[in-house]
C-alpha cells in the first residue's frame, strides 16, 4: 500500500513536466490568434455579469447590497465547474490515438485539463477584483480566505472530471446528457436569484444537496459580506469535495485498464 | 540507465489478450439501457493473442510477421503497457520508446518546437533534457527554420520526420517501430534504417513490424511469425520469412 503510494509519486514526478506542458498549452491555444488575449479570461465573467444585472436587477436585487458582487461570485465558481468537468470529460477520448500508442498515466490528462480550467478561474478573479473596486466594496483580510472555497472546488472538480472521463469513454451520450445536467444545476444554484425567493421546499433542499451552493456561499460571506462564514459550511464543503474526488479516482482506477478497448 | 549485455529485457510469459467486446458496438447510455432491458446484451469473447512467451535481450533486434489481425500490433502494445494482459506477465527493463505515429503525439494548432517539448514529455523525458537535445532533434528532422510553423502546415513527410526524430534522438532502451516508415521519401527512409541501425550497434532493443520483408531481413536478426494471436514461428529471421513467405504466396 505504502509501497504503492511511493510508486505512483514516483510516476508522477517523472510525468511532471508533461503536466506542466500540457496545462500551458491549454492556456497558450485558448487565446492564441485573439486580438485580446488573456483579457478575454477577465472580460467573460465581466460581459456576462453586466447582462445579468441588467435582465435581473429589477426582480431580484431588492435589499441586496451590491447585487454585481453578488452575480460574479457565483459566475465565476459555476463557470469554472462547467468548463473544467466538460473540458476533463473529454480528456482521455480526444487523446485515443495517443494513448493507444504510449504508455502515460491517463489521469494525467484530466488532470491538466481540470488544472488549466482552474488557471483560467484564477484569471477571473481578476474580474471580481475589478467589480469590487468599481462598485466601492471595501476590502477586508476575509477577502483572502476565498482560498478555502476555491482549492475545496478544485478538488471537487478534478473528482467530478475523473468521473466523467471515465464514463465517457464507455458512454458517449454522457456529453449531451451532461449539458443538460449543468444547465439544471445552474438554475438549481442560487446564483442569480436568492434562496429566499425560493418555495419552501427548494430552500430546504438546495443548501443540504447542492455542492455547488456551499462553494458559492463560503465565497460571498467572505467577499460580500466580509464575514467569517459558518464553520459547518466549511467542513461540509471538504467533505463534499473529498467524497467526490474518492469516488472519481475509484472509478476511475477501476477501469481505467478498459480504456484502451472502447477509445 | 546503464544495462548489462545480454541482459533480459523484455519478458513475455503465458501472456494472453482477451477482449471482452459487446457483439455490437454500443457506445451510449441509452441504447445499452434498451439492450439491458430486452436482454439483449450480449458479450463475446475474443482472444487477439494467446499464450505468448518471449524473451528478449539487451542489443537485440526483433521483427514481428503475420497477416493484418494476425496480434503484431496488440503484441507491441502489451510490451509498451498500453495494454494488461489478461492472462500471463509482462515484464521490462528500461525505457521504452514507441513510434508514434504520425500526429498522434502531436496538436496540430501548436508550433513544431511545442510539440518537440510535449511529445518528449510524453515518452517520459524532462523539459532540461530535451532542452539539451533539441538542436539535434531539429537536425536531424532536417527541419531549421520550420520550427516556429504550427505543425498543420506541414506535410506528412515533415511530420513522419519530426516524429522519428523526436523518438530516436533520446536514445531509449528499447525502440518500438510499427509500420511507421512506409511514410515520407526514399532518402528519409534510408537515413531512417541507417539511424536504427546506429542505435542497434549502440545496444538499444528493436521491436519492428513491417510488411516489407526487405526492410525486417536488414534490421532484424530474430523474428516471430504470429497467427491468429498465437505464436506459429520463433526463430532466425531468415527461417521465420522462408516459412511465412512459403504460406502467404
Amino acid at each position: 500500500m505504502l509501497n504503492d503510494l511511493k510508486f505512483r509519486i514516483r510516476t508522477f514526478g517523472k510525468y511532471y513536466d508533461l503536466f506542466a506542458l500540457l496545462v500551458q498549452r491549454d492556456i497558450k491555444l485558448k487565446y492564441r490568434r485573439s486580438f485580446l488575449g488573456y483579457i478575454w479570461s477577465i472580460l467573460n465573467p465581466l460581459l456576462s455579469m453586466l447582462v445579468q444585472v441588467i435582465v435581473f436587477s429589477h426582480m431580484f436585487s431588492r435589499n441586496m447590497a451590491n447585487y454585481p458582487v453578488y452575480l460574479i461570485c457565483g459566475n465565476i465558481l459555476f463557470s469554472f465547474m462547467r468548463e473544467s468537468s466538460t473540458q476533463a470529460m473529454h480528456s482521455i477520448v480526444n487523446n485515443a490515438a495517443l494513448l493507444k500508442k504510449v504508455y502515460v498515466p491517463k489521469y494525467i490528462f484530466t488532470l491538466s485539463k481540470v488544472t488549466s480550467s482552474f488557471v483560467n478561474l484564477l484569471f477571473s478573479l481578476g474580474a471580481l477584483l475589478i467589480v469590487m473596486i468599481v462598485t466601492h466594496l471595501r476590502f477586508t483580510l476575509y477577502d483572502l480566505l476565498i482560498v478555502i472555497p476555491i482549492l475545496e472546488l478544485y478538488v471537487f472538480c478534478l473528482g467530478l472530471g475523473l468521473f466523467l472521463a471515465a464514463g465517457n469513454v464507455f458512454f458517449r451520450d454522457i456529453q449531451n446528457i451532461w449539458s443538460v445536467v449543468t444547465l439544471a444545476w445552474m438554475y438549481m444554484t442560487p446564483i442569480f436569484y436568492t434562496l429566499e425567493n425560493m418555495s419552501p421546499i427548494l430552500r430546504y433542499w438546495i443548501p443540504k444537496i447542492n455542492p455547488m451552493y456551499i462553494y458559492i456561499t463560503q465565497m460571498r460571506d467572505f467577499v460580500l459580506e466580509g464575514r467569517w462564514t459558518w464553520i459547518a459550511l466549511i467542513w461540509r464543503g471538504a467533505f463534499v469535495s473529498a467524497l467526490m474526488l474518492a469516488i472519481g479516482l475509484f472509478v476511475f482506477t477501476k477501469v481505467k485498464d478498459k480504456f484502451i478497448l472502447y477509445i | 540507465m546503464h544495462m548489462k549485455e545480454n541482459e533480459i529485457c523484455v519478458r513475455v510469459e503465458n501472456a494472453s489478450v482477451r477482449f471482452n467486446m459487446a457483439s455490437e458496438k454500443i457506445d451510449n447510455l441509452k441504447e445499452y439501457a434498451v439492450k439491458f432491458l430486452k436482454r439483449e446484451l450480449m458479450f463475446k469473447e475474443f482472444f487477439a493473442l494467446q499464450e505468448i512467451d518471449l524473451t528478449i535481450r539487451r542489443g537485440e533486434s526483433w521483427a514481428f510477421v503475420g497477416k493484418n489481425g494476425a496480434g503484431k500490433s496488440t503484441l507491441l502494445k502489451l510490451i509498451s503497457k498500453v495494454l494488461t494482459p489478461y492472462r500471463g506477465k509482462v515484464w521490462t527493463k528500461g525505457s521504452i520508446a514507441p513510434m508514434i505515429e504520425l500526429g498522434a503525439g502531436f496538436d496540430s494548432n501548436l508550433t513544431a518546437e511545442e510539440n518537440i517539448f510535449i511529445n518528449g514529455a510524453i515518452l517520459g523525458h524532462s523539459r532540461k533534457f530535451m532542452r539539451e537535445h533539441y538542436d539535434e532533434i531539429v537536425d536531424f528532422a532536417q527541419l531549421e527554420g520550420f520550427m516556429d510553423m504550427p505543425i498543420k502546415n506541414y506535410s506528412s513527410g515533415m511530420r513522419a520526420r519530426l516524429g522519428f526524430a523526436v523518438a530516436t534522438m533520446v536514445k531509449p532502451d528499447i525502440l518500438i517501430v510499427d509500420e511507421v516508415l512506409a511514410v515520407g521519401d526514399a532518402a528519409f527512409r534510408k537515413r531512417c534504417t541507417q539511424r536504427m541501425e546506429e542505435m542497434l550497434s549502440g545496444g538499444t532493443t528493436l521491436l519492428f513490424v513491417s510488411h516489407s520483408n526487405s526492410d525486417v531481413r536488414r534490421l532484424c536478426k530474430n523474428a516471430v511469425w504470429l497467427d491468429h494471436g498465437r505464436m506459429k514461428l520463433v526463430g532466425e529471421t531468415e527461417d521465420v520469412l522462408a516459412a511465412y513467405e512459403a504460406t502467404s504466396n
